[in-house]
């Protein structure tokens, strides 16, 4: 295979799933739903090129139930979804969380709650980070803003999600998904499969006990170890993959918070700060769960005052507050439904917040 | 010196460990008669059991075999990845009629429709005994449950579903067998069907399926050879026993007898 | 350098494919760029629009609130968003197909009558060529050339027959601007 990396202009789906591809998965099982079809088209066409295996399932809620066989069978998988889809999905995450296995899961989010619309939204942030499903497991939870990291994080992804035996979600968007920017391109290698000693399949008579994957635990206290084994994993996480980036003033007035798109709205605002005469930064969030809590709550003790800005009616600001706690005033400029605010209408946010401030 | 030959061992591909099934329940003989088969074949380190919801949840205990227990009606789609994975595993799903034919009947009737080359064990006692005694989707009309406390009413409840009947207007399937686990003739003949289910699976030839008329003495109310009764005298009737469909045979013969 | 160029036109005559020919030549000339199709409630009723920003630095949002440069197709696009320019922005409009010039007080309008150059070129596909030439060298940001060979490189072999027609509508846009420079 060529090292060379090859950049193209592509749009966030196909990125997503040339990243997948990259990332080593073989195994891809979905549900056709607006706005990701482009990805589940694309794996239809390439996954023949690696020898992979294309399916479409009858609901996703059939498709995650292949995620979690393909997975306890050794096999790196992954499904795309949308919200709808995700929430039918739930239930099979949540066994996924169980019985610990690894996979990978993408949600490019579209309005709700209920069918909603397939405009963008980040309505699903509790959705991804709260769950999944019932019980106490949380998904691991990526954050890109643009084509180039729904690409490289989703072929990240794959690796994670064996590290952490854990479901690793890809947080996107309807424009995420469907806006188009340059992109360097991974190259597709061979690996060697996930070195999963549990997983299930043929094997040589006495070469190892026979393997069960399963997420009835009866004993109360063998199914309190797989929690703590849970939260073990996910301090781990905390520790070693916790990723977020910073960009603007060294000593800002009011810093903003967003992740995904709205980031990318919020970059624009830093950029035109001197138009509201503040002195601006914008801390993204990379990863959301793990949350990177301490460099927010570092800022808040700095600044006048922290702006979310999310595509929501406020989920992502729950997260800033319990990091801030209470050390400055934390406002919300939250859109929904397809809406998304301008540039200007983050500015004048800002102006507002900074007023009420005092800075 | 003629040496003595144990002529009916007890199956490799069965654990040892105690069944929690109810007394005159079928379950303990269909999980033998599988095991028996997969020890014929000598696939025990190939095989993936695919364990579901229902009183067979703990089935992955039972089989001396890789196992995954999968969420309630949706054996067939995670045996589907399975199989997708590893073409060379042999694969079956073992669901009761209230995972397969009622929360699940999307996923078995998919896998079929695709053809998926794994084997189904389906085992229809006409209730749901896990939860105690509710009314299943392959409930007889008039037959009392905790949910139909006067009967099945056709009015209320509809009718009960012939899977295997259903599933016989596919063109997925390489086989579909109804039998019964009543008598021994029967069970012989159950036990031809897993059999030639499995046999066809390792052949690459696609999706099997082998429904078991089972007993459930403790939700019918009955002692257990009431109970093998009634498979003999009621369930037959309305589910009646025959192999459907055999693909590379391409034959429809009689099942439930010893012929 | 940041460019926001909008472009919109009727469903059916390539917006989309346009503004990905601009963003990719964009790319290829090793700026920044973004592609991004909008779907705003107002837009409706068969129009089809795109933004694409184009930067040295970083992109950041890829969306605009007043556009530095237009490229409208047809006569309701015309109207619905030529008053939604930046002061000074460039406007190119299909003259063949908008009779009534839009207003836009303190814009740069380049009138190209599009389908009457790919009538002339004899290439009926090559309309949006030359809007996009007059857009390229009324921005400066690319060159016709530049557009000229990304448009070969995304462009499958068997339809290079068609390049000599696409280059010279390219450049009759490209003179239009000039011409009123």
């Amino acid at each position: 295979m060529s090292e060379e990396r090859r950049r193209v202009f592509i749009s966030g789906n196909e990125a997503t799933a040339e990243g997948g591809i990259a990332g080593g998965c073989r195994h891809f099982f979905g549900y056709p739903i607006t706005p990701q079809n482009k990805i589940p088209e694309y794996m239809a066409e390439h996954m023949p090129e690696v020898g992979g295996v294309y399916l479409q399932a009858e609901s996703e809620v059939a498709a995650i139930n292949m995620v979690y066989g393909a997975s306890a069978a050794g096999a790196r998988v992954m499904t795309t979804s949308s919200s709808p889809g995700i929430s039918l999905m739930q239930e099979g995450l949540s066994y996924m969380l169980g019985a610990e296995l690894p996979a990978v899961i993408v949600n490019m989010v579209r309005g709700g709650p209920g069918l909603g619309n397939v405009a963008v939204a980040q309505s699903d942030y509790w959705l991804s980070t709260r769950g999944a499903g019932h019980g106490d497991g949380r998904c691991i939870t990526l954050t890109p803003y643009s084509v180039q990291e729904l690409h490289d994080f989703t072929a990240r992804a794959f690796e994670l999600a064996d590290r952490y035996q854990n479901i690793v979600m890809i947080l996107g968007d309807a424009i995420l998904a469907s806006m188009m920017e340059p992109c360097t391109l991974i190259p597709r290698t061979e690996m060697p499969p996930p070195d999963r000693p549990y997983a299930v399949g043929p094997h040589a008579p006495g070469s190892r006990e026979r393997n069960i994957i399963n997420s009835l635990w009866v004993d109360f206290d063998v199914m309190e170890a797989v929690n703590i084994r849970n939260e073990e994993r996910y301090a781990r996480a905390a520790a070693e993959i916790t990723e977020w980036d910073e960009f603007g003033s060294d000593d800002p007035q009011v810093l903003l918070c967003a992740y995904g798109i709205s980031a990318r709205i919020c970059e624009g605002a830093v950029m035109r700060a001197e138009e509201a005469g503040v002195r601006l930064r914008l801390l993204r969030p990379k990863t959301v769960f793990p949350f990177p809590t301490a460099p927010i709550r570092e800022w808040s003790e700095r600044v006048g005052a922290i702006l979310v800005v999310e595509l929501s009616m406020g989920q992502f600001v729950e997260d800033v507050r319990l990091a801030v706690e209470g050390r400055c005033p934390v406002d919300l400029l939250g859109r929904a439904g397809g809406n998304m605010p301008s540039v200007s209408d983050v500015l004048a946010k800002v102006r507002q917040v900074a007023a009420k401030a005092g800075v | 010196m003629a040496e003595a030959k144990l002529i009916n061992p007890y199956p490799d591909a069965l654990t040892e460990v105690e069944m929690r099934y109810c007394p005159g329940c079928t379950h303990g003989t269909a999980h033998r008669l599988v095991a028996e088969v997969i020890d014929e074949f000598g696939v025990r380190d190939r095989t993936v059991a695919v364990a579901t919801v229902g009183c067979s949840v703990y089935a992955y205990e039972y089989f001396n075999t890789d196992s995954v227990q999968a969420s309630h009606g949706r054996g067939p789609a995670v045996a589907t990845a399975i199989k997708r994975v590893h073409p060379d595993a042999v694969v079956f799903t073992y669901q009761g009629d209230g995972d397969l034919a009622s929360i699940g009947m999307a996923e078995i009737v998919h896998a079929a429709a695709r053809g998926e080359n794994f084997t189904v064990i389906f085992i229809n006692n006409a209730v749901f005994g896990m939860t105690q005694g509710q009314m299943a989707p392959t409930t007889l009309v008039g037959q009392r449950t905790t949910t139909s406390p006067r009967g099945r009413s056709t009015a209320e409840a509809g009718w009960p579903i012939r899977v295997c009947e259903l599933l016989d207007t596919l063109d997925g399937p390489a086989y579909i067998a109804r039998e019964a686990l009543s008598t021994p003739q029967r069970i012989r003949s159950a036990k031809r069907s897993i059999r030639r289910a499995f046999e066809l699976q390792l052949a690459g030839e696609g999706f099997s399926i082998v429904e078991l008329l089972s007993t459930c003495p403790t939700w019918w109310g009955m002692d257990p050879l009431g109970a093998i009764r009634h498979i003999e005298d009621t369930m037959i009737e309305h589910y009646p026993l025959r192999v459907f469909r055999d693909r590379p045979a391409g034959q429809q013969e009689e099942a439930g007898s010893d012929a | 350098m940041r460019e926001e160029l909008f472009m919109a036109g009727l469903g059916g005559q390539g917006v989309n494919l346009a503004g990905q020919l601009i963003a990719r030549a964009a790319m290829d000339a090793g700026l920044n760029v973004s592609w991004f199709p909008i779907y705003s409630p107002e837009v409706r009723g068969g129009s089809s629009t795109c933004t694409i920003v184009i930067a040295d630095g970083r992109v950041g949002s890829p969306t605009s609130e007043r556009p530095n440069s237009m490229v409208l197709m047809d006569s309701t696009s015309a109207e619905r968003f030529a008053g939604e320019i930046a002061d000074g922005g460039l406007l190119v409009i299909n003259s063949s197909l908008i009779r009534e010039v839009p207003r836009c007080e303190g814009c740069r309008l380049i009138e190209v009558p599009a389908n009457e150059i790919a009538a002339e070129i004899g290439n009926e596909r090559t309309v949006n060529m030359s809007l996009i030439g007059a857009w390229a060298t009324g921005t400066g940001v690319l060159t016709v050339e530049d557009v000229a060979r990304s448009l070969r490189a995304m462009l499958p072999e068997r339809h290079h027959v068609h390049m000599p027609a696409n280059e010279a509508a390219l450049q009759r846009g490209a003179e239009i601007a000039r011409s009123l420079a």
